[in-house]
């Protein structure tokens, strides 16, 4: 009761603040500050820079919890973490690299880059963008702080009943699963369907389907993606919660559940999850790759094709996950068919890359290593993704190393790798200086060189018998080499990624300006001035083809065609309601996680409240006049 | 044997991978080297896929050489002016497209063969039915016609199928034997079936492949295979199990495990009332290879086991007897070790 009052307390005081009730000082004070400006913002390249900030900061807890299970495993017997420690460990990083780490990373190129790509000054829906954002952040939060009160959860990241059940996880690690993800995955779907509504009705004129980068059309498909697979996982979510918060029996056996349900409920979201991940960095790949070879993109209408593809392919393969449940074999066949068969426009994309490099003129930047590396990383994980089709020798392959080595090709080697070599590639678009090539290498070829030697053994561990999840082996059974060179390689990895921190910092303290286009770039972002101007386009530009900056530098005049007369800009304003209403949900889901109804309840008056103010909000917005305009020649 | 990794891992090809595949870990644990037609079966698969998939990479290996090297900028290229902007080719997109479909074509008929007649089920009259149930963090086997209940070592008869049958007493569970053949879950509230074969006589590890609680990775057991006659003499001595003892000092640890244990644990042919089932069965037990699944069957390991069980296998579900004194748990340790 005590917490209660104090938490009602504090909020009408935060409330009497951002009203202005109180003292209008105060208010004028708080608004002034750096940090406010980047709560209320609705810019969209802040929030990708937001994005990236958090993405990056859950990056050092994932990678952490990656390093220590590493050190656990390095020598057999060993007993640095054992038992239910390591499961809080191992379900925390996939639970953090996947939900928190990888994605929102994405998210942050995309918020970026798309709206530059399509020559659009904002996304769709500004103040939902914001939202999308600090609900994942305070969803990411709520699942970090299991740490430090009650414990994390501890039932591997795909939480399988019963064992993520109140009879067998009683603490409320799991009860932080279910709700940190359930409000990072209501941002994550706002996000999603914002990227839709941006792409379908915000190009500029001319910009037709047919002429989006890559990286667009990717974000375009993930989009589409998240839309569909994002509602399953929240209703098995929410059946997980009633079930460990409220005794109701979807999973439950002995009151008539069914443990395989969520396991399908699941993998129909958890499957195309990985197709949202890998997507845009096949996007970040094309962009950079058809830039560093100065050519471009061999086979565009195929590539497109063969996106949209995957997307479709990556609802029907589910099953995959589930063959050694004991589903039939009629149910295993067409599975594995519909897996093998997504192969084929995956593999169109790999020729079509390399295609594009032939005959080009490849400058081996620190980007485009990424994007060389990667295609070696990629071609292997898509391969062992083949034979974990093959059903008959999944069942060998199914819930072991080699399973863990598959994955972590495709989504560190594609995914994480895709989000490095994007960060490369568009630092200078963001920040107006360029990352050190010099340290950008010694990043590269350490982490790259550390990833394989991390996950190349572990196929191999995998089939000398080593489940996934286990946190020792026994000595005498030829697994003590494999693991000692993957936790080496693991440190490599650390190593690499250290270079890329102090790179950042470097940079930042003396980078050298890049001017607005430092690649010869091929699309609309790099018409635009390092970084570019919260209006960015001061007139929305007339696209006549694919590659449109490629095409003016050499067909044209080297200056985009503008598509509307110099006028005001409308911008629109910021807004804390996005941040108090994440608050409430933060409030509220901590709440729940300890079964305190009242706090629950407390957080969501808050939440229907700030709902309340938004709607009836009159939000004009303003204006940006012409002669404001930078660098205009009017 | 050791050399296989160091080589592959500085290769980093599938192409080393796979000529290294054979003769790598330990032949009762690997999944490369079967000994049972179903795992023989199934390694044939990995093979077929592998060799597949060597040919797809070594043919974009090829190109991505050629095409790295042979295309890389070097000083000068500058005044060659830009590359040709190629859109494409319809020529050669149809092939890597069409190329890739029949491969698969050429793996996804023997999949959904195999798939189908790995599930057969096996003729009652040539099969031995075993029943398997998982618990967190142990195994429970029944030989139902047999009349034969046994925990964390399933002996089986070489040469002749075993029809498994199996489900979860509390969590999912996974049962994997890799020198067998592929794995099944465990699921509570379901039953499916499982069919393995050994060739050999031998002892074979067996895992718990899903994750299912603290000790998940504790979660060992053993499949002993022997020749027919030897396994029915097995069946037989477990029928009729030495659970009298004959030395003095065990029969004042018969009573103790009597006042201590039989509510978890059975002992058959005790005299006990009570066969209790929440714990392993304990009959036999002095011939068991190991304890928990995790330690060698002696009686230090096994003391040590009985003072603090949560040592060895955090959250499992034996209570500690670290409040007997040490004469009792003497007591206790020779009467298990004489259970034959
Ligand atoms: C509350 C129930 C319970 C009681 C009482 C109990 N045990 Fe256990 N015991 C278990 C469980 C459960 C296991 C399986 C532990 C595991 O491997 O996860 C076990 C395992 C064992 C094992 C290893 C079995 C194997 O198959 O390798 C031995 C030996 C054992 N107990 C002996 C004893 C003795 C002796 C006593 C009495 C002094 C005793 N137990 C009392 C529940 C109990
Ligand atoms: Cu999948
Ligand atoms: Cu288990």
């Amino acid at each position: 009761m005590a917490t209660l009052v104090v938490l009602i307390v504090f909020i009408l005081f935060l409330a009497a603040i951002l009203t202005g009730g109180y003292n209008r000082r105060y208010l004028d004070l708080l608004q002034e500050n750096w940090l406010w400006n980047w709560i209320t913002t609705v810019d969209h390249k802040r929030i990708g820079i937001l994005y990236l900030i958090a993405g990056g900061f859950f990056f050092l807890m994932g990678g952490l919890e990656a390093l220590l299970i590493r050190i656990q495993l390095m020598f057999p017997n060993s007993k640095f973490i054992v038992g239910d420690v390591y499961n809080q460990l191992m379900t925390m990083h996939g639970t953090t690299m996947i939900f928190l780490v990888a994605l929102p990373l994405l998210f942050g190129l995309m918020n970026f880059i798309v709206p530059l790509q399509i020559g659009a000054r904002d996304v769709a829906f500004p103040f939902l963008n914001s939202l999308g954002f600090w609900l994942y952040f305070s969803g990411g939060l709520l699942l970090n702080l299991s740490w430090l009160f009650g414990g994390a959860p501890d039932s591997g990241w795909f939480n399988y009943p019963t064992l993520a059940l109140n009879d067998f996880s009683p603490g409320p690690g799991v009860n932080y699963y279910v709700l940190g993800l359930q409000i990072a995955g209501i941002g994550t779907l706002i996000s999603g369907i914002n990227f839709l509504v941006t792409i379908i009705n915000m190009r500029a004129p001319g910009m037709t389907y047919l002429r989006m980068p890559l990286f667009t059309w990717t974000t375009f498909v993930t989009s589409a993606l998240i839309l569909f697979a994002f509602p399953p996982l929240t209703a098995g979510l929410f059946m997980m919660m009633f079930d460990r918060l409220f005794e109701t029996s979807f999973f439950v056996t002995a009151g008539g559940g069914n443990v395989v349900v969520w396991q399908h409920i699941f993998w129909i979201f958890g499957h195309p999850e990985v197709y949202i991940l890998v997507l845009p960095a096949f996007g970040v790949f094309s962009d950079v790759i058809s830039t560093f070879s100065r050519k471009r993109l061999f086979g565009y209408n195929s590539m497109v094709f063969a996106v949209v593809l995957i997307g479709f392919l990556g609802f029907m393969v589910w099953v995959h996950h589930m063959f050694t449940v004991g589903l039939g074999p009629i149910a295993n066949s067409i599975f594995a068919v519909s897996t093998m068969a997504i192969a084929v426009p995956t593999g169109i994309k790999v020729f079509n890359w390399l295609f594009t490099m032939w005959g080009g003129r490849i400058r081996f930047t620190t980007a485009m290593l990424y994007a060389a590396g990667f295609i070696v990383n990629f071609v292997m994980g898509g391969v062992t993704g083949v034979m974990l089709a093959v059903v008959p020798a999944d069942h060998q392959f199914h819930d072991t190393y080699f399973v863990v080595a598959h994955f972590h090709y495709v989504i560190i080697g594609g995914t994480i790798m895709g989000i490095l070599a994007g960060v490369y590639y568009w630092w200078p678009k963001m920040f107006g200086i360029k990352l050190d090539e010099r340290w950008g290498r010694w990043n590269f070829w350490l982490f790259y060189f550390g990833f394989h030697l991390t996950f190349f053994p572990q196929h191999f561990l995998g089939l000398w018998g080593m489940p996934r999840r286990v946190f020792t082996y026994e000595a005498g059974y030829n697994l003590e080499l494999g693991n000692l060179l993957s936790s080496l390689g693991a440190i490599l990895m650390t190593a690499g990624l250290l270079f890329l921190l102090y790179n950042v910092v470097q940079t930042f303290r003396h980078g050298e300006a890049a001017g607005p286009d430092p690649w010869d770039g091929r699309t609309l972002e790099w018409a635009i001035s390092s970084p570019p101007p919260a209006y960015n386009f001061a007139q929305t530009p007339r696209v006549r083809g694919l590659d449109p900056w490629w095409l003016e530098k050499h067909e044209g005049d080297g200056k985009l065609k503008p598509a509307e007369p110099l006028g005001p800009i409308h911008m629109p304003s910021p807004s804390h309601l996005p941040f108090v209403m994440s608050l409430g949900f933060f409030i509220s889901g901590f709440g729940f996680v300890f079964h305190s109804w009242q706090v629950g309840v407390l957080g969501l008056i808050v939440v229907v409240v700030t709902m309340y103010v938004r709607s009836f909000q009159e939000d004009p917005g303003y204006h940006i006049q012409p002669d404001e305009l930078k660098g205009v020649e009017h | 044997m050791k050399r296989c990794l160091p080589a592959s891992g500085a290769a980093m090809g599938i192409l080393t991978a796979f000529s290294l595949l054979t003769g790598c870990g330990n032949h009762n644990m690997s999944a490369l080297d079967p000994q049972g037609p179903v795992g023989k079966s199934e390694l044939n698969l990995i093979y077929l896929s592998t060799g597949i998939m060597t040919f797809v990479v070594v043919v974009v290996t090829v190109i991505y050489i050629y095409v790295v090297w042979r295309y890389r900028e070097r000083p000068g290229d500058e005044e060659k002016g830009i590359p040709e902007q190629v859109a494409g080719s319809k020529k050669l997109e149809v092939l890597w497209t069409v190329i890739p479909i029949m491969l698969l074509i050429v793996l996804a008929v023997p999949t959904i063969a195999t798939t189908f007649s790995l599930k057969e089920k096996p003729d009652p009259a040539d099969s031995l039915r075993i029943n398997v149930t998982g618990y967190q963090y142990w195994w429970g086997f029944e030989y139902p016609e047999q009349k034969v209940t046994t925990a964390n070592e399933v002996h089986i008869p070489t040469g002749k199928k075993v029809d498994l049958i199996m489900t979860a007493h509390d969590v999912i569970h996974a049962f994997w034997v890799p020198s067998l053949g592929g794995k099944q879950d465990l699921s509570p509230g379901k039953t499916d079936r499982l069919v393995l074969q050994a060739d050999k006589p031998g002892i074979y590890e067996g895992k718990c492949a899903e994750l299912c609680g603290a000790s998940h990775s504790l979660m060992n057991f053993r499949v002993i295979a022997h020749e027919p006659k030897d396994f029915d003499q097995w069946i037989s001595s477990q029928q009729n199990p030495k659970s009298r003892p004959t030395v003095g000092r065990a029969e004042e640890g018969r009573r103790w495990v009597e006042q201590n244990c039989i509510g978890c644990h059975a002992v058959r042919g005790a005299g006990y009332r009570v066969l209790g089932r929440t714990g392993p069965e304990l009959t036999a037990f002095g011939e068991r290879t190991r304890i928990a699944g995790v330690l060698d069957n002696n009686r230090d390991n096994l003391k040590a086991w009985l003072k603090n069980p949560q040592d060895i296998k955090p959250g499992n579900r034996m209570p500690a007897f670290d409040h007997l004194s040490e004469k009792d748990l003497d007591a206790i340790v020779n009467y298990l070790q004489e259970l034959k």
